[in-house]
């Protein structure tokens, strides 16, 4: 811990080599302190409803367990099911041993000074584990929300899905509705092993002011699978985050999936990298990205490092009201024996697809709306229909903001 | 019923289509015969409204209103559908959906895609990856869901492999209120005399002609509709003199 420490404070004003720099100092870190809160019904309205739209329901229907973070303080943690582990980070570095085995095991701690202030300032986070061969069939959900002006929310996530087990999680990242400013520091690690299988959906529904740092690192052993789903329809001012996936046994296979809005005023730099390191490895990485005003940059980056691996990425954008996208697909293959492929398109709605739909009596809104809709309509293999649900839903929702 | 009067069209400063006449009176089918690149598309995507089809004079009367300046939904609202030769792909908006859109939300699509022999394609992406056939089944499950008054009809057989060319054909009868079936309380002939829809019908092989009746023929060459007649008589004449014949009406 002492180690960490030292080099936490080493990096501590190191700046991240992606995204504008953050001045650390402008947020207040001080812990804001919320009562436990049994019965999430309980919870004001106004907050469900924003939660809700981050796919978190406080009623937790179809859900095997929660975590709910307001600020620093943790709100409510439980889980439903047997073989179900959901407890906050303090905690379990508190009374289980064994969470040194994954803690800052993966994302190093001195990546950058974000990195840094969430080990010398951790406010919380949530470990979600799912013991071996357990299948967790309904959605663990957590959420991170922010209630208070100006903070730096803290927190470190660590997940892990044992041995042949089953794990899908939702977590929603929100804002309260009066919130303008604050930053939000996330650092995520991912533990798949041997034939488990993790869906990972985050849905970010942010305020205007939000600086949002998130740092996450994934593992994959052999036969496992982790589907990584990010959904952004109401973007902060700055968004920026890299997350890094190592397949490190064979036939593990990584899919991530985006679906990122950029309104006026917003910069959004989001990527995914995946490195596969055995044969058999597969990974796919499908960007779906709008600006409506706001500035995208959309990134993926593919290492094929050993023979018969096969990798995909997928990038596709559209402008519709101005701002910019910039798409870098990357594909970097380090043996003969790879076969790794990319596309990437930015346009803007093509005329006679919306001519077609006018043709069938829709006006011309209708049309442009039904093809958005479309476009952001991504099958997603192996998802449970409740978080294809959610994500329907926020994409119904930023259609209403959209239009 | 539909008039065109006088249409002359530009795509960019290129004429293409000159001087077209044509009335379609409620309940009557034409078959439109020409070569390629006579201008046969673009008469049907100007009647439908296609912004990049300059209308540069004469007109284009529906139901008595004024269309030519309308927008391709207005004149959609007004009952006016086609089927496509080659339409777009959109994707993630599922061939379900558009039989729903067509249809305004009132409508088992289930049960006119089993007719459409189409239900397996009902969860798939409009167009994504369809045979030629495909999409002909498509658009005709379209048109089923939007059961217009006047159909348009971009070469429907063309890409149709023989096992679905009756299924095409039958369908079109059906829309244009010419299949025939056995009625207790009319006779065939009052039922013929009750037939409100119009038709349009591009064709190049004349093998829907095997299927659908039509009331006349005409030929679009090079930007002029050089005849009006019998549409089995005009189909025979190309066959066996081929189009070079209609240069002679044409000047």
């Amino acid at each position: 811990m002492r180690n960490l420490d030292k080099k936490a404070f080493q990096a501590k004003e190191k700046k991240a080599t992606l995204g504008i720099d953050v001045d650390l100092d402008a947020y207040s870190s001080e812990p804001v302190s919320h009562d436990y809160v049994d019965d999430l019904s309980t919870l004001p309205e106004a907050d469900k409803k924003r939660m809700i739209l981050a796919g978190v329901d406080a009623e937790e229907k179809d859900r095997s367990g929660t975590y709910v973070q307001e600020d620093t303080t943790v709100l409510h943690t439980h889980s439903k099911q047997e073989g179900l582990q959901v407890m906050s980070i303090k905690q379990a570095l508190k009374e289980c041993d064994w969470i040194q085995d994954y803690y800052w095991k993966l994302v190093a701690v001195d990546t950058d000074k974000y990195t840094a202030r969430a080990q010398l300032d951790l406010h919380n986070g949530y470990v979600i584990r799912a013991l071996p061969g357990s299948k967790v069939i309904y959605p663990v959900q957590a959420c991170l929300y922010l209630q208070k002006e100006g903070l730096s929310q803290n927190v470190h996530n660590i997940i892990i899905a044992e041995e042949g087990s089953e794990l899908h999680i939702i977590t929603g990242c929100a804002t309260a509705a009066h919130l303008r400013r604050g930053l939000h520091v996330g650092i995520s690690e991912f533990y798949v092993k041997k034939n488990a299988k993790l869906s990972f959906t985050m849905i970010h529904y942010w305020a205007e002011e939000m600086m949002v740092r998130p740092r996450s690192v994934a593992r994959v052993e052999e036969g496992g699978l982790f589907l990584n789903n990010y959904i952004c329809m109401k973007p902060a001012r700055s968004l920026q985050m890299y997350p890094t996936t190592h397949l490190v046994g064979k036939g593990a296979v990584a899919r991530f999936y985006s679906l990122l809005v950029g309104s006026p005023g917003s910069e959004m730099d989001v990527g995914g990298r995946i490195f596969l390191k055995e044969p058999g490895s597969r990974a796919e990485i499908i960007a779906r990205t709008i600006s409506n005003g706001g500035n995208i940059i959309a990134r993926g980056d593919l290492v094929g490092e050993v023979p018969g691996i096969k990798a995909h990425l997928e990038c596709r954008g559209l402008i519709l009201n101005g701002g910019s996208i910039h798409a870098i697909p990357e594909l970097n293959g380090k043996v003969a024996g790879v076969e790794m492929s990319h596309e990437a398109a930015v346009g803007k709605i093509a005329q006679d697809e919306i001519l077609y739909l006018m043709s069938r009596g829709l006006s011309e809104d209708e049309a442009t709306a039904t093809i958005v809709r479309g476009f952001l309509s991504v099958d997603i293999p192996g998802l449970p229909p409740q978080l294809k649900a959610e994500i329907d839903r926020a994409v119904e929702q930023s259609d209403q903001d959209m239009m | 019923m539909l008039q065109v009067e006088d249409l002359q069209v530009q795509i960019g400063d290129k004429q293409i289509l000159k001087h077209i006449d044509l009335e379609i009176h409620p309940g009557e089918t034409h078959v439109l015969f020409g070569p390629n690149g006579s201008g046969k598309t673009s008469l049907l995507m100007t009647i439908m409204g296609y912004p990049q089809y300059r209308v540069t004079g004469g007109r284009i009367v529906f139901k008595g209103a004024d269309i030519t300046h309308m927008p391709i939904d207005e004149r959609a609202g007004l009952g006016i559908g086609i089927s496509y030769q080659r339409p777009p792909t959109i994707n993630g908006v599922k061939t379900k959906q558009m039989v729903q859109i067509c249809a305004k939300g009132e409508v088992d699509a289930e049960a006119l895609a089993v007719k459409m022999n189409f239900a397996e394609f009902l969860d798939r992406d409009i167009n994504a990856g369809f045979s030629g056939g495909e999409i002909k089944r498509s658009e005709l499950l379209q048109l089923m869901a939007q059961d217009p008054d006047l159909l348009l009809f971009d070469e429907p057989e063309s890409g149709v492999d023989l096992e679905n060319i009756s299924l095409i054909g039958n369908s079109i009868s059906q829309l244009l209120q010419r299949d025939f079936r056995l009625n207790d309380q009319k006779s065939q002939k009052e039922l013929q005399k009750e037939r409100t829809k119009m038709g349009l019908i591009i064709t190049h092989t004349g093998f829907i002609l095997d299927y659908v009746t039509a009331d006349r023929g005409q030929v679009l060459f090079d930007g002029v509709l050089t005849c009006a007649s019998n549409p089995r008589e005009i189909f025979k004449c190309i066959s066996q003199v081929g189009y070079e014949e209609c240069v002679r009406c044409a000047i």
